[in-house]
């Protein structure tokens, strides 16, 4: 008995740090393969400058400004409109809703968060493309405005069912006692649970925007991928993930450019990192003033 | 005679097959406190959660008979819920404040029923917790939170919040049953307080506790009403042997 008990614990302890060190080295794999990049490049330029023009015959350019002001816009508008309806939909689901339309609506939800981002993109350009150009009188609908709606549709799921699982695991007594001072469902969905249940929709929101920020087939097919610094939401974006994914493939191995494409998913990584280690801080925070 | 505030007829209730209640039929009187005895599983607990209609949620429960409260019956279709239960409050067995601030558990009620007011509200909280004999103890922190308090605080926190929006009946669950005597007595002598003003239901699985402080008592069994009468008569002398052998202690 204690011996597979011993045995158990200590595979899943390998497995933890078998994830730990997958972690360590993807980050060691991007910080040394990008370091090269920097002989050639200024840092400051890297990182501040707007233009990307690596394959340019006058001067090469390696600005990752105009990138990295594309994701986070993209990203911005995603979540602008898939946080409030994502839990939105979650507190109706877990508190509002008929049995009958729940049972109908959750396995609907997991479809969607089945649906392969290359399908997503798709409806970006044969539907969702069409109408911003007609609404907005533009020659074509791919851009910001487009990967932030596309963005947002593939993150609804993860934000739906996650916060809806961090809504329905709040103690019954807290909405038994809003009801009973009588509140109505949707007032005690919002204003008792959902404050109860915050740290865990926070980080059904980050997880989403997490999934955002990484996406990449989406903005390569939905946004244009024009490669300058957008004004605007009504104009073609190109993301730091879809820079990848055009260059990478093409670029000849060990060249500064092919170091810079693995400097840019190093930032990205960072990004991602600091993401998830900020959710984790407002978690803690928020449990340790709970606890 | 005194006034009746809520009167049940014939009233069953059944959870999917299972009869809960049984024919019950009963008054209870204004400004009197009404105490529930009854071994654990008799319906105690269904039977108040059936006057402000908290068993609503649940999967399968339904009933039959009627059940009025000023002469309106609570499970007709047109019955607001909101309404009634702005009018029937109720405190849990388990203090349940939420997770907020000691006032904004206090204001909660008068917040969720469109009280904009501060000046109303913050005066509202205040004569709340007064009347709850918990002010003393919290007037000058009332913006930490609920959970801070010792649970004989939060369970007179509870009875504030719903004290609050100024309901004409109150429901109490076992409301001493988790607190300490020094604590059981506060709540007490609250009741005693609190029957001036409102009409209270309170379940209770202390006999002493019934005996001091309810005008009239119900024994339930099996879900069946087995004796309805004044305190003092059922504590002296009840009609039937069963009752007598519950109360005293002497029974299965
Ligand atoms: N949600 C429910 N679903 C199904 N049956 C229930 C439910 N709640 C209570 N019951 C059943 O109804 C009967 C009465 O329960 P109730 O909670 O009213 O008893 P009680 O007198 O309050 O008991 P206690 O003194 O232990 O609190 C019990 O047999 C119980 O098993
Ligand atoms: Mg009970």
């Amino acid at each position: 008995m204690k011996i597979k008990e011993n045995l158990i614990h200590g595979l899943f302890m390998f497995n933890a740090l078998l994830v730990v060190l997958v972690l360590i080295g993807i980050f060691a794999l991007l910080v040394n393969t990008s370091i090269p990049a920097f002989r050639e490049i200024d840092i400051k330029e890297f990182l501040f400058k707007a233009a990307w023009n690596p394959t340019s015959y006058v001067k090469e350019t390696y600005g990752i400004g105009s990138m990295l002001v594309s994701s986070v816009m993209v990203t911005a508008g995603a979540l602008l409109f898939a946080v409030p309806i994502g839990i939105g939909t979650a507190a109706y689901l877990s508190d509002v809703a008929s049995p009958g339309v729940r049972e109908m609506v959750k396995p609907i939800i997991e479809i969607l968060a089945g649906i392969p981002s290359v399908v997503i993109g798709f409806l970006g350009i044969v539907f969702v493309g069409p109408i911003i150009s007609r609404t907005f009188g533009l020659p074509n609908g791919l851009n910001a405005v487009n990967g932030s709606i596309l963005l947002g549709v593939m993150a609804l799921p993860t934000i739906i069912s996650l916060s809806e699982d961090a809504l329905s695991s709040v103690s019954k007594t807290y909405s038994d006692a809003s009801l009973a001072l009588g509140a109505s469902r949707w007032q005690t969905v919002i204003r008792v649970k959902l404050p109860a249940a915050l740290s865990g929709v926070i980080a059904a929101c980050m997880l989403g925007m997490g999934r955002v920020i990484g996406e990449t087939m989406i903005v390569l097919m939905a946004t244009g991928c024009a490669p300058a610094m957008p004004k605007n939401f009504l104009d073609s974006v190109r993301t730091m993930t879809s820079t990848i994914a055009i260059e990478l493939g093409e670029v000849p191995y060990y060249t500064t450019h092919y170091y810079a494409l693995f400097a840019v998913g190093l930032v990205l990584f960072i990004i991602t990192f600091c993401i998830n280690m900020a959710s984790d801080m407002v978690l803690h925070k928020y449990q340790g003033k709970r606890g | 005679m005194h006034q009746t505030k809520i009167e049940v007829r014939d009233f069953n209730f059944f959870y999917g097959d299972q009869r809960a209640l049984k024919d019950i039929e009963l008054d209870i009187y204004n400004n009197k406190v009404l105490g529930i005895i009854g071994p654990s599983g008799c319906g105690k607990s269904t039977f108040l959660r059936s006057i402000n209609r908290m068993n609503d949620t649940i999967a399968g429960a339904r009933v039959n008979g009627t059940m009025l409260i000023d002469g309106q019956n609570i499970f007709s279709e047109k019955m607001d819920v909101v309404e009634l239960r702005r009018k029937v409050g109720m405190v849990f067995q388990k203090s349940n404040p939420f997770p907020k601030s000691i006032f904004d558990n206090v204001a909660y009620g008068l917040r969720v029923n469109g009280r904009k007011d501060k000046a109303y509200i913050e005066h509202k909280v205040e004569e709340s917790l007064k009347d709850a004999a918990l002010w003393e103890e919290v007037e000058d922190r009332l913006s930490v939170s609920a959970f801070d308090l010792s649970g004989g605080q939060q369970q007179r926190l509870c009875i504030a919040r719903a004290l609050a929006i100024e309901p004409e009946v109150l429901l109490m669950d076992e409301p001493a049953s988790a607190l300490d005597p020094t604590a059981t007595a506060k709540v007490e002598e609250l009741i005693q307080e609190l029957k001036k003003k409102y009409t209270i239901v309170i379940v209770t699985h202390n006999m002493q506790q019934a005996a001091r402080i309810s005008d009239y008592t119900a024994f339930f069994m099996l879900g069946e009403l087995i004796e309805y009468n004044e305190t003092q008569k059922i504590f002296t002398n009840p009609e039937k042997k069963i009752t007598e052998e519950y109360i005293t202690g002497r029974f299965g």
